[in-house]
């Protein structure tokens, strides 16, 4: 490589050459007009060889989806460590639990993962129905299913558009968060609420749904799939966006599997594993559905299979309009459910029931119970311990992003810099959960 | 799902199916009228009674799960064989925690929740450490690096220390929170210090010391430090402030 420096046209140049080529002119000539040889910029400088930095991402950075912080240690561009911090949004989920009956602990799970709120209530009322040995009516049982999947829909469009924005595509997050935003008035007109909706109780839901309902959630159906074309067609073979995503954070099945990852990074990875499929719940064995699996496990996998994932939640809400049954919502039990307000004012038995129920809470038998659903970060589970009080001894979250972050130190290992927000981005992670 | 990017080339790639070593198993459904005590075992229960029969102290089965108690020591282990044996390949660590009792006389019971997705099984491990004794329990970390962070949390939360963790330090709270471990039950809901102690601490605080010593150290920053910092560097303590 010759040691002259070329400069492409500047202002005071002659311009373009015969092909219409800017002309490149020698910075440095001697008298006669000879380019000189000087010497490369980089000799000038000291030599950083061997020379590491430690450079630190967050907690306050936009990126960081969150709270999260990453010690980088960077060889020049590349990443030798990373160790990350998390914590800044502890505020002791499951200690308070601990001091709350159990319809009281709802709301909490609305601000644990508070992009998938509904999700959340929905598994927790399956664990808590599980310690208590409940089981819930069969249109309650279809309508959680419609809630589970309207909030996976909610947090894919969620990480679809804010990894649109750190990798650098601004569209597609306005198409996601219109779409986000339908859903959620979706949710309002069931519970009066959009993001920390509270809709489940043990035994039942807190409302069923209103009428001319289920007419707003087929239009839904009917318009979404048209906007997921429409980021597909730009996303899926844009040059840019696969240039940023193929080849990145790559893991194989063995190691996914053994660093516990679930939902969409297990997927991408090539481990077919979804609680829906493996251990279900509310029936999901009856609903017709694919599970997308990725094969290289990089960050391009994670956004086929969330893309796919998108479409088949559409296509279970599509079977779950067409069978929701009538029927009560609530089962019929007065020590878990509390009875028409008409009633607790008029009969006596009611209204102990209700006294019962608002001053000393159900009481689940002693026992211990685990349930596990498959939320859109992966296999959330509550583990809750009763020893026959009304509030639990102990309620454990798993938490699916928290497993899945504690791998990104072998993900971003050896990629750049401008490669572990990519990374990041990709494993989905919502702080509100992790730090709990 | 063809993306049309992977070269023709490639080798197929391996996916691993759930269920795949039993394939004459019934379909998963959704369990109902599950009894809560009794009801059938998960057959590695069993398993592991036969495989180590000093270990076992007990198996329960409630609302349809089984849990085998065994000894504090034996659980990597056990955990171990039932990741290697072809007949349960327990290849997935789902959750660790710990569950301690409202009534002191209660042992603190350290919890590990296990599935097999070669079998769609589903198994928990528990080792009680009765009241007075260390709290100290195996690290399963050699088995699963998905417990790297699951053990830490239980650590922070319960101060159980897992033996053979490779870096068993704080992870939610900070790692010079000095009030205790907070899931425990004698640890108040509002925190052992009181408001006008947390605020004086947080106010001492220096926001700009919050790198670990294993930061520190990391190549040339270590050049940079001050004498005294490098003298306690040396001296292995972990925290930076």
């Amino acid at each position: 490589m010759s040691n002259t420096r070329t400069i492409d046209v500047a202002l005071s140049t002659s311009g373009l050459d015969a092909q219409g080529r800017p002309v490149r002119v020698p910075l440095a000539v001697d008298d006669a007009g000879n380019p000189v040889t000087v010497a490369p910029p980089h000799a000038l400088e000291p030599d950083l060889e061997g020379e590491h930095m430690l450079i630190n991402i967050g907690p306050q950075h936009p990126a960081t989806h969150g709270v999260l912080r990453l010690v980088l240690e960077l060889d020049g561009e590349t990443v030798v460590r990373c160790i990350p911090h998390i914590g800044y949004l502890h505020c002791g989920f499951e200690k308070i639990g601990e001091y709350r009956q159990y319809n009281q602990i709802i709301p909490w799970t609305d601000r644990e993962d508070y992009l998938n709120s509904i999700g959340n209530n929905v598994a927790f009322a399956l664990s808590a129905e599980r310690l208590f040995g409940i089981e819930i009516t069969p249109r309650c049982t279809v309508l959680r299913v419609i809630a589970a999947e309207l909030s996976r829909i909610i947090s894919h469009l969620v990480w679809l558009g804010t990894t649109c924005i750190d990798i650098g595509a601004f569209t597609p997050f306005l198409w996601a968060f219109q779409e986000r935003e339908n859903v959620y008035r979706l949710l309002e007109n069931w519970v009066g609420a959009r993001l920390t909706t509270s809709a489940t109780r043990v035994g039942g839901m807190a409302a069923d749904i209103p009428d001319g309902w289920m007419d707003q959630l087929r239009g839904f159906l009917g318009e979404f799939p048209r906007t997921l074309d429409e980021i597909d067609r730009m996303l899926t073979r844009n040059a840019i966006w696969v240039g940023r995503t193929v080849g990145l954070g790559a893991m194989s099945a063995e190691d996914a599997e053994n660093y516990g990852l679930s939902g969409p990074m297990l997927r991408a990875s090539g481990v077919a594993y979804d609680v829906r499929k493996d251990f279900p719940y509310l029936g999901y064995e009856t609903y017709d559905f694919d599970v997308p699996v990725g094969t290289r496990g990089d960050v391009y996998d994670r956004f086929l299979v969330r893309m796919e994932e998108l479409r088949q939640s559409v296509r279970i809400l599509e079977q779950a309009v067409v069978r929701l049954p009538d029927g009560p919502v609530n089962i019929d039990d007065p020590r878990v459910i509390l009875p028409a307000k008409s009633k607790a004012m008029n009969e006596m038995e009611s209204m102990i029931h209700h006294f019962k129920q608002v001053m000393e809470g159900p009481r689940p038998p002693i026992g211990e119970a685990y349930a596990a659903v498959e939320s859109p970060k992966g296999e959330k589970g509550y583990y809750m311990v009763s020893d026959g009080t009304a509030k639990p001894v102990r309620w454990r979250i798993r938490p699916p992003s928290f497993v899945n972050l504690s791998a990104i130190p072998k993900l971003v290992e050896g990629h750049l810099l401008s490669d572990v927000i990519a990374i990041n981005a990709s494993i989905d992670i919502v702080m509100g959960e992790i730090d709990r | 799902m063809s993306t049309g990017l992977a070269p023709a080339s490639e080798t197929p790639p391996r996916i691993v199916y759930p269920g795949s070593a039993d394939p004459n198993a019934p379909r998963p459904v959704t369990p109902t009228g599950i009894p809560h005590r009794g009801g059938p075992e998960n057959p590695s229960a069993a398993a592991i009674r036969a495989q180590f029969p000093d270990a076992v102290r007990r198996v329960d089965v409630v609302w349809g799960e089984t849990t085998v108690v065994v000894a504090g020591d034996k659980v990597l282990e056990i955990v171990r064989w039932l990741h290697d044996q072809p007949l349960h390949l327990y290849t997935y660590l789902s959750d660790v925690t710990a569950v301690e009792f409202r009534d002191p006389e209660e042992p603190i019971a350290v919890v590990w929740h296990l599935r097999s997705l070669a079998y769609r099984r589903f198994l928990r491990l528990k080792a009680e450490i009765p009241p007075g004794a260390p709290l100290e329990a195996d690290s399963v970390w050699p088995v699963f690096k998905g417990a790297d962070w699951l053990e830490r949390e239980c650590y922070d939360m319960f101060g159980i220390r897992f033996r053979g963790h490779p870096d068993l330090r704080r992870i939610l709270m900070w790692e010079q929170y000095l009030e205790g471990f907070p899931l425990r039950k004698d640890f108040p809901l509002r925190g052992r210090f009181s408001r006008a102690e947390q605020l004086r601490q947080a106010l001492a605080a220096n926001p700009e010391a919050r790198y670990s010593m294993e930061e520190l150290s990391i190549a040339d920053a270590f050049e940079d430090l001050p004498p005294s910092m490098r003298a306690r560097l040396k001296g292995g303590e972990k925290t930076g402030e």
